[in-house]
């Protein structure tokens, strides 16, 4: 098998393109029960924001015109850090585990820290493979840098990344 | 001017490999391994003869047509009008039937903005049975092209004209029993494809246009997918309207061709307006040429036309008919073997039934970019999306498929060795592995 073609289907764009982490109902209503993955705990941070309301929401919804494949992404912002972030689409399998990534990779994090490696990211797939992503803040999205050599990819790796930063400028917050 | 004549005996690998000997692409790599080019229904490869008529055109004739008394000139008009009678007799055609356009979707916006002028009260008395209104019908399919249906879209919205289509059943095909009840008395115009660019399909014209004729609509043909395919001949079809790309059919991009039956031609007003259309002008109106030169306005594509008309001699002499039949058997090769994959599913006629040779299909548990990804770092070059036609995509349940088509230069090995590499394409994605579909 061509090199080529691993370098950009690494296996954990494979991984991630089945396990599709944070796939799920970008409903509002369906998410503001359920925040983090479990029940928060009393007096954790989200259980916190909740009960005071300070919990900002938005969503995208993204389109790749070259194949017609959609995205929706929302997110759940407060105190200034990533509470929760859920998408639904169907796509590709770079799509797919670009979306899986970043929800693993940004969950938790604050705003500022998120919008870094949003930069990074983009940086990133922009770069032609001229670039060694720096993994310490791409995490598991620094796999994704052989797909910067496939410029007609790049779109498919970006399409949730652009949707999460369209969600939180929708937030406010 | 007369078709050279073709031999008759029936296309075979051998030849086939002679004939890739004009076609300095094709022998080129993809990926480190020999490029098969399976993207043809997109956009064809040229033919060395097609560029060296182009640049023999630059070399010795280029000047502006229809201008300027130096023989240059004329030169280059006789180049281009010659071009114009070439493409003519290859569709049954005469030439002031032909207008040279950019491409196929210009020449259906042509048709569209100039029933639109109509509808507007431009062109006059001879113009008003062109015109559209509320209360009128066009009629198209739900299998176009975008390019074959957001221009009558258009020209609905524009005119207060509905716009309805002709359903495709679950295999892709027209709903014929729906046509004629979805063509009736409000119906002006009938625009549909005769190939489908995603199923293959070739949709029974004769059925269709009697339909239209019956209303009294005009008929429009999409026939991007059969002239550069199989013998069209516009007598023998019947259609007003027939529009087709150069790109497609061995020649350059940026011309393309609208038949138009010459009486609706000369009723008809112009779409673009300006230099070469006309004949007197005031600081107020201008009186327009007779067709095909009223909707040829501004300097022409030259060159394109002259290499466009060498491309037609190149599929003349080589023979419509052996090209049909070659690739209908690449078609029925590609049908077969991708049915006998496990997870593939062809859109469009099973095997054992008429289609060109084209096939698109879906793959369980892969997105139709990964599997044209992977071909491609096999060498093999396919298309991969919803091919312009989404709303075809979402009545087949899909966002998107893969498609690979053949033209005259592709080998039964190429068929075969794509086969091989569609087979490989779920193991290595784990779509077949994981046991998510039987
Ligand atoms: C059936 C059909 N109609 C219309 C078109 C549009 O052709 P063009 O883009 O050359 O105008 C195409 C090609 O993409 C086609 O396959």
């Amino acid at each position: 098998m061509s090199s080529e073609l691993e370098n950009l289907y690494q296996q954990i764009i494979l991984d991630h393109a089945k396990r599709r982490v944070g796939q799920g109902s970008t409903d509002p209503a369906s998410g503001a029960g359920s925040v983090p993955e479990e029940e928060p705990a009393a007096g954790s941070p989200v259980a916190g924001a909740l009960a005071t309301g300070a919990l900002a929401t938005g969503a995208s919804h993204q389109l790749n015109p070259i194949c017609g494949d959609e995205l929706t992404l929302r997110v759940w912002i407060a105190d200034s850090r990533i509470k929760r972030v859920v998408w639904e689409g169907a796509g590709c399998a770079i799509s797919m585990a670009s979306a899986s990534v970043l929800t693993e990779l940004v969950s938790g994090e604050t705003r500022d820290d998120m919008m870094e490696q949003l930069d990074r990211f983009r940086e990133l797939m922009r770069s032609r493979g001229t670039i060694v992503p720096d993994e310490e803040v791409l995490g598991d999205a620094a796999a994704f840098a052989g797909v910067s050599r496939f410029p007609a990819r790049v779109k498919c790796a970006m399409l949730a990344w652009v949707a999460l930063e369209e969600a939180v400028l929708a937030a406010n917050c | 001017m007369p078709i050279l004549s073709a031999p008759s005996h029936p296309l075979s690998d051998e030849e086939v490999g002679r004939i890739r000997n004009d076609f300095p692409l094709l022998a080129n790599e993809l990926n480190g391994r020999p490029l098969i080019y399976l993207d043809s229904g997109a956009t064809s490869q040229n033919p060395i003869s097609v560029m060296e008529a182009e640049q023999e055109y630059y070399e010795q004739r280029n000047a502006a047509v229809h201008r300027g008394a130096h023989s240059l000139a004329v030169e280059a008009t006789d180049a281009y009008e010659f071009a114009r009678t070439t493409v003519a007799s290859f569709i049954g055609a005469s030439p002031d039937e032909i207008v040279f356009t950019s491409n196929a979707t210009e020449a259906l916006n042509l048709v569209a903005y100039s029933l639109s002028n109509a509808s507007l009260g431009l062109g006059g008395d001879a113009a008003r049975p062109y015109a559209l209104g509320p209360g009128d019908s066009i009629v198209v399919t739900e299998m176009e092209h975008h390019a074959n249906l957001i221009p009558w879209q258009e020209l609905a919205a524009r005119t207060g004209a509905s716009l309805r289509y002709i359903p495709v059943d679950d295999d892709g095909a027209l709903r014929l029993e729906e046509a004629a009840s979805v063509i009736d008395g409000s119906t002006k115009l009938l625009a549909f494809t005769h190939v489908s660019n995603v199923l293959g399909i070739i949709n029974p014209v004769a059925e269709l246009v009697s339909l239209a004729r019956g209303v009294g609509a005009l008929t429009v043909l999409d026939a991007c997918q059969s002239v550069p395919h199989l013998p069209l001949d516009v007598a023998a079809v019947d259609v007003d309207f027939v529009a087709f790309s150069g790109h497609k059919m061995l020649g350059p991009t940026g011309i393309g061709a609208l038949y138009g039956r010459a009486k609706h031609l000369h009723a008809m007003p112009p779409f673009l307006t300006g230099g070469s259309m006309i004949t007197t002008v005031t600081m107020e109106r201008a009186e327009y040429l007779p067709p095909p030169a009223r909707f040829e306005a501004g300097t022409q594509r030259i060159s394109q036309a002259v290499a466009l008309g060498s491309a037609v001699n190149y599929l003349a002499e080589t023979g419509m008919d052996r090209i049909e039949e070659w690739e209908r058997l690449l078609g029925e090769r590609l049908v077969v073997g991708l049915e006998a994959i496990d997870g593939i599913r062809v859109l469009g006629p099973r095997s054992g039934q008429p289609r060109i040779g084209l096939a698109a299909f879906d793959v369980d548990g892969v997105h139709a970019h990964d599997v044209g990804q992977y071909l491609d770092s096999r060498g093999i070059a396919v298309r991969v999306g919803h091919h312009c036609a989404q709303p075809l995509h979402r009545r087949l349940g899909l966002t998107a498929s893969t498609r690979a088509s053949t033209y005259l230069y592709n080998t039964t090995d190429e068929v075969d060795a794509f086969l091989t590499a569609v087979a490989e394409v779920r193991s290595f994605f784990g779509a077949a592995a994981s046991g998510v579909s039987a």
